[in-house]
């Protein structure tokens, strides 16, 4: 018998499928990070990078409320990162924020809670999580977190926006950019990109910055010492000093997350 | 057996011809959504998911139901069914491309689509979700297309089909279980994170799915010669009755839960949707509808006088359908938003593009299920002389 | 053949219309246009030589990407020994600083839209 039509669709199809096989070779991709240290030319980032193994932050609530302008932080975050304005809660995007008690520890309700603390201003970001419920749901990979350094990391070239992190962010960290964002931008930085329409953004811990050996913005503007950034893996960091000497808690611990935001009364 | 599609009477072209008006309706308010953004939905920072994805967990739900024809006749021998197969077959390729079209038009970059594919990422239902649905829309156009083919050619249909058609009953209750799981498995959002919400799930779709289908029957009965048969509508009224009482059943046993248990956390959802939560009230006459109606149907449909009756049927259907597209698809998908996680409340509705561009994605899947009707029928009935 | 003669011209017309793209740049002259690219405003080299980044230039920035984004190695190691920060905007601009007369004369000219700049801010349009 000859090559028939019949044999000629079975190979063409067998064929066809081999082909539609090789993306599955991605599922060796390895996620894991490596953080060069570059030295000799100048203005490169990685000259001297700060590395940890794993980085948390500290919020002194008590600072926080003695601050001039708690706003500081979030201005200098947005600006750094090209982050939009918009007048509405409808399409905001917000990177870092604050809010009152009750709603920042949504689940300590406590209505005799001490005065002081009703009105206080509570600095929220994304927490990144060291069990986040946000990165084992993204469907691409779009966000992860860093084996190397304990960032929960986006990466908006693959992001589809699905919106299933915002979903599953127990915190209200992430915003979704329902619009083009770069009209509503003050003052765009080129150092940084913007982003576009349709994709999820949130905070990264300044990874970039981090990579030049620069703490991040909002750590940066916040003078007092109100955020401390640092290396939990490391029993001499101010970070670990803190957490031992002060009393610490974290938003819906509860859940299993592991926030590595902490936060001092 | 597609040139069946090309031919029909006045009636047929002139519901085709509507149906593109509105599907053309629908792509260009799709166009300006994506030009725009999605900012021109109603959709916010709080409210993130709203009726393009409610539309979809409804449709799920009817397409998995397809295997309430399948089954009764593949694994039962339940003869009547015979006839139908092929109507659940077509009704679950036509919903499943429409829940394609509402995840498409819901995403903020769909053509970046294929990323899901490209970077599997097996620790996301979302990735399960997606190759869930595509083997079942596979299986069901081959299924129904290797069955039909047969049907023409007056033979039984070729033995290596019914693997596929026995694999389609378990994938059919495996998307919407992991549809189900979408939602369910997210620890911050306390309405959806139940376990009785993939059960849930499927006693609504074997609810909703035969009473579209019984609708369909009984359209079919009036514009063309095709019968179902009363023997199988009468089977089809029972399956849907007995998955309404169990859907009302776990619809009920949520209420207890949340409220017994009286956890703010849990309840405060279900008073956004009953009660309203201060001046946020925008779903509580919804919610009621669909309770009542759901109530209502319970009646029709347990009494088999009521049941039997074809005008009271098409009744009962209409109204558990509605009651159920009300419940499974806003209540469910929006409640989870309200209140968001840090206790505030912010309201969602749908504005006129959303509209449009649902009605554009429905009328594709009423203009799917017009033509492999259209050519099922036709081919029945030339096998038939 | 019936109607041979009608279809014969029919087929003839049929032909010239179809390779119209083809006869009409090449009488017009427009088919030898090769676009002329702005040089750039400083350095002495690129990070790789002309002939790969014409062909391959969004091979590396993807390269690039991933490294950055995904992998948080940022300095690349040209052939020739030097190294640079992975930046479109930073390093790339930085030398090729027009876009209007480097990136878009060829994009425009092959039909294609890449849409890098609606995130990767262009230093010239934000100064």
């Amino acid at each position: 018998m000859g090559f028939d039509r019949r044999k000629f669709l079975k190979t063409a199809g067998l064929a066809a499928l081999t082909v539609a096989g090789t993306p599955l070779k991605s599922l060796a991709q390895d996620d894991s990070t490596v953080i060069e240290a570059v030295t000799e030319v100048s203005g490169l980032p990685q000259e001297h990078p700060i590395t940890a193994k794993r980085w948390a932050m500290v919020i002194d609530l008590q600072k926080c409320a003695e601050h001039e302008n708690i706003k500081d932080c979030a201005r200098a975050c947005h600006e750094e990162h090209n982050v939009p304005h918009f007048d509405n809660t409808k399409d905001e995007i917000k990177w870092i924020w604050e809010e009152h008690f009750e709603h920042a520890f949504h689940e300590l309700e406590n209505e005799h809670l001490k005065e002081k603390f009703t009105h206080t201003p509570v600095l929220l970001l994304c927490n990144h999580c060291d069990n986040p419920p946000c990165t084992r749901v993204c469907p691409t990979g779009a966000t992860w977190k860093r084996d190397t350094d304990g960032i929960v990391m986006m990466d908006w070239h693959r992001c589809i926006g699905c919106r299933y992190c915002v979903a599953a962010c127990p915190y209200g960290s992430r915003s979704f950019n329902w619009r083009d964002p770069r009209p509503h931008i003050d003052k765009t930085r080129p150092e940084f990109p913007t982003r576009m329409r349709g994709v999820v953004e949130k905070c990264t811990f300044c990874e970039e910055r981090l990579a030049k050996g620069q703490i991040p913005a909002c750590v940066e503007a916040a003078k007092n010492d109100a955020l401390v950034f640092g290396d939990l893996e490391d029993p001499d960091s101010k970070v670990r000093q803190l957490l031992k000497d002060r009393f610490s808690i974290r938003r819906k611990s509860s859940l299993g997350t592991q926030p590595e935001v902490y936060y001092l009364v | 057996m597609l040139e069946k599609a090309l031919s029909g009477d006045r009636r047929y072209w002139t519901w085709i011809i509507i149906l593109l008006g509105v599907i053309g309706i629908g792509t260009l308010m799709y166009i300006r959504q994506f030009n725009e953004g999605l900012g021109i939905t109603g959709l916010s920072r709080d409210v993130t998911w709203g009726f393009y994805i409610a539309q979809f967990t409804f449709l799920v739900g009817v397409a998995a139901s397809a295997v309430m024809l399948v089954m009764p006749y593949y694994l039962h021998n339940h003869k009547s069914f015979g006839k139908i197969t092929i109507l659940g077959e077509f009704v679950a390729v036509s919903s499943v491309i429409m829940c394609m079209l509402f995840i498409f038009v819901d995403m903020g970059q769909p053509f970046r689509i294929t990323n899901v594919f490209l970077y599997p990422t097996p620790h996301s239902v979302m990735f399960w979700d997606t190759v869930v649905l595509s083997g079942y829309l596979c299986l069901n156009i081959l299924i129904g297309w290797i069955t039909l083919d047969a049907e023409k050619k007056s033979v039984a249909p070729p033995r290596w089909i019914k693997p596929f058609v026995y694999i389609s009953i378990p994938w059919a209750i495996s998307i919407h279980t992991v549809t189900a799981f979408l939602y369910s498995g997210l620890a911050a959002r306390p309405f959806w994170m139940t376990a009785v919400l993939a059960p849930r799930f499927l006693a609504s779709a074997f609810a909703a799915g035969p009473a579209l289908i019984i609708v369909l029957c009984l359209i079919l009965r009036r514009v063309s010669n095709f019968d179902a048969g009363k023997d199988a509508i009468n089977k089809l009224s029972v399956i849907m009755t007995y998955a309404m009482v169990a859907n009302v059943f776990f619809v009920l046993m949520e209420i207890f839960t949340a409220y017994y248990s009286a956890i703010p956390e849990h309840a405060a959802h279900f008073n956004y949707l009953f009660f309203g939560l201060g001046d946020a009230n925008s779903l509580v006459p919804w919610m009621w509808l669909s309770s009542i109606l759901a109530i209502v149907s319970l009646v029709l449909l347990l009494n088999p006088k009521t049941r039997h009756k074809e005008n009271i049927l098409i009744l009962a259907c209409v109204t558990v359908f509605i009651s159920l597209w009300i419940d499974k698809g806003m209540a469910m998908v929006v409640a989870g938003y309200i209140p968001n996680p840090l206790g505030t409340v912010v309201e969602y509705s749908p504005t006129l593009p959303e509209l449009l561009i649902t009605i554009g994605v429905y009328a594709i899947g009423a203009l799917l299920i017009t033509l492999l009707y259209k050519i099922a029928l036709s081919v029945k009935k030339r096998a038939a002389a | 053949m019936y109607d041979a003669g009608k279809v014969i011209i029919g087929l003839i017309v049929f032909l010239v219309l179809i390779t119209f793209p083809i006869w009409y740049n090449v009488a017009s002259g427009k088919a030898t246009y090769v676009p002329e690219l702005a040089p750039a405003a400083k350095g002495t080299a690129c990070v790789a030589d002309t002939e790969y980044m014409r062909a391959n230039h969004m091979d590396l920035l993807n390269q690039w990407r991933d490294d950055v984004v995904r992998n948080g190695i940022r300095v690349y190691t040209a052939p020739d020994g030097q190294k640079y920060n992975k930046s479109l905007t930073l390093t790339c601009l930085d030398c090729h600083n027009n876009k209007t007369e480097f990136c878009d004369k060829c994009h425009l000219y092959m039909a294609v839209d890449p849409y890098c700049w609606d995130c990767h801010v262009i230093p010239e349009e934000v100064r």
